[in-house]
């Protein structure tokens, strides 16, 4: 059994309401979209709080729409939502995709968009329960001085584990952040790949007071493809072990640029601009190309489970895949 | 059997009235405001059904269903099932008959140790709810394969447990079919 500590529980409805609470807990309320992340990182004695402020019921932060040239998604929708809706399955597939490849049934069910993105890092230390980790001491993120995953090494590098967070930043996503401040609502809107940190012990950029309220991301033009894909030992419940998206712009039939998205690997999503591939074919030797600039520039590390090195040379052959799918009936060609 | 949580007055104010129906009945339930639903049902209302696993959501064994969609009640808490509708394993079968998937997990060896039966019935039940809706259904292994794939079983290895399914499944549509043909059967 693994019982939660004692904390408060608040359930506003209004968004004014739950950055209020936020704003006046001095940073003892944490928010709460499913929990699935939260309550077992609190279960473990990871995370502490003295607050869960629900969103559940907060209205401002559900709903899927077009705004004009990009889709608006409320950080409260769940991951079953956003990967059954048709206007993201139409507009974002690699969204689509993303979200229903996270986790479980159950906990798509319960899982939301804000949480995902907001999702602490992992380690295989830091994810252990107390009594296991006291074996070792503390880390740089819990109350210690050393890294267990890298000894010596000078700050955190656990990963996100966020599978929609790389498909989003390869559709350019924004995200739409609020806080309560002078009485008033505050909002600013910042890139989502900016959102990150390189620093595992406080890798999201947001305040204690501020919320995630939504994402906009440009729904692509015909000369856009984006895709994603994502290893895991299961094909269930399992956590990535490699998510990454590719973005290809293209100009007729030739590549004109675009990002590869790598996620899994640190604390923030890599991302690696696609420039210098202007001009070629979508054939399999592009495909590979762009295998081997993921190996290149990508070194996973031992945070997460399973073998890094294993993990560095299965990378290139998943970005390989996801590009040969992205390129169609046109490699199959040549 | 309600557990002896300490009501000392200073954390009076965390307990927390929960109201929501569970199987079909309307509850009024006090429990501290950090308590699961799992303990909720568990530990206040004596439905032992759902099983507490890993109790951190990775097993599925805890799983009921809440306004209709499989969740796992480990990791929710009580409050957030404010209002809503809960469904545990208890309140499958009807009037002292066993629910078809339950006869068919019976029959067919489906359960070794039980421990994660009750989660794999309501992920199961909730795919024959949508198959039930359907306006074509039509029974795949893949599909009862994605439906079950947030519920860990030590002991079976699946086998059994996917044909229970497929056989309850199939009694689901054999009934879809036969309302849809109307009174007078198939032609
Ligand atoms: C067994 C298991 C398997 C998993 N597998 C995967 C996987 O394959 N891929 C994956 O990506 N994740 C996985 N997860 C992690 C998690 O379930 C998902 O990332 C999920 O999307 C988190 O969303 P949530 O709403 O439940 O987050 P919560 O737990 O509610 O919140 C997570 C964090 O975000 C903060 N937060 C939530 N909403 C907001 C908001 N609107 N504004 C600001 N901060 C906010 C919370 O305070 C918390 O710090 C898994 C979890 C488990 C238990
Ligand atoms: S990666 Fe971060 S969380 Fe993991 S042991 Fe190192 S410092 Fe701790
Ligand atoms: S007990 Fe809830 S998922 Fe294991
Ligand atoms: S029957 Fe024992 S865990 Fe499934």
């Amino acid at each position: 059994m693994l019982r939660l500590p004692v904390f408060d529980v608040a359930a506003p409805d209004k968004l004014t309401d739950a950055l209020r609470s936020l704003a006046d807990s001095q940073a003892g309320a944490r928010p709460l979209g499913g929990g699935t992340d939260l309550l077992p990182n609190v279960k473990l004695g990871q995370t502490r709080m003295a607050m869960a402020l629900l969103l559940r019921g907060v209205g401002e932060l559900r709903g899927i729409e077009r705004r004009g040239d990009n889709l608006w998604l409320g950080a409260g929708n769940t991951l079953a939502q956003v990967a059954q809706d048709e206007q993201v399955r139409d507009a974002l597939p690699a969204l689509a995709h993303a979200a229903s490849r996270v986790a479980s049934p159950q906990i798509r069910n319960m899982a939301t968009l804000g949480g995902n993105l907001c999702l602490d890092t992992r380690c295989r230390y830091i994810n252990q329960s107390e009594f296991w980790r006291q074996a070792l001491g503390g880390c740089l993120k819990s109350h210690g001085s050393e890294c267990h995953v890298v000894p010596g090494g000078q700050g955190c590098v656990a990963a996100l584990s966020s599978d929609t967070a790389p498909a989003l930043i390869a559709y350019d996503a924004t995200v739409e952040i609020a806080s309560w401040r002078d009485e008033g609502v505050q909002t600013r809107e910042v890139p989502l790949a900016e959102l990150y940190d390189s620093d595992g012990t406080r890798h999201v950029r947001l305040e204690s007071t501020e919320l995630l309220v939504g994402v906009r991301a440009p729904v692509p033009g015909l000369n856009v493809r984006v895709g994603h894909r994502k290893w895991a030992v299961r094909k269930s419940i399992d956590f990535p072990l490699i998510s990454v998206a590719l973005r290809l712009e293209l100009d007729g039939a030739l590549a004109a640029g675009g990002k590869l998205v790598v996620g899994v690997l640190g604390p923030r999503p890599r991302v690696l601009d696609l420039k210098a591939f202007a001009g070629r074919a979508l054939a399999p030797d592009f495909a590979r190309d762009l295998g081997q600039l993921a190996f290149d520039r990508c070194r996973p590390l031992p945070n997460v489970p399973y073998d890094a090195e294993y993990r560095r040379e299965r990378l290139p052959v998943e970005v390989r895949r996801l590009a040969l799918s992205l390129f169609g009936d046109q490699a199959a060609q040549s | 059997m309600p557990i002896a949580e300490p009501l000392d007055p200073a954390r009076a104010r965390r307990i927390a009235v929960v109201r929501l129906h569970v199987n079909g009945q309307a509850y009024a339930v006090a429990a501290p405001t950090h308590w699961t639903l799992l303990e909720l049902l568990r530990y206040q209302l004596g439905l032992v059904g759902s099983k507490q696993g890993c109790d951190k959501g990775d097993c599925g064994a805890c799983t009921v269903l809440l306004d209709g969609l499989p969740t796992l009640s480990c990791i929710t808490l009580a409050l957030s099932a404010e209002g809503r509708h809960v469904e545990t394993v208890e309140g499958l079968g009807v009037g002292g008959e066993p629910h078809p998937l339950q006869r068919q997990f019976a029959e067919r060896g489906a359960a070794q140790c039980g421990f994660c039966t009750p989660g794999m019935l309501m992920s199961s039940a909730h795919y024959l709810d949508e198959l039930g809706r359907a306006a074509s259904p039509v029974v795949r292994q893949q599909d009862i394969a994605a439906a079950l794939g947030g519920n860990l079983c030590r002991c079976t290895g699946y086998t059994k447990i996917f044909e229970a399914v497929q056989a309850a499944a199939d009694e689901t549509c054999d009934r879809a079919r036969a309302l849809a043909d109307g009174p007078g059967g198939a032609a």
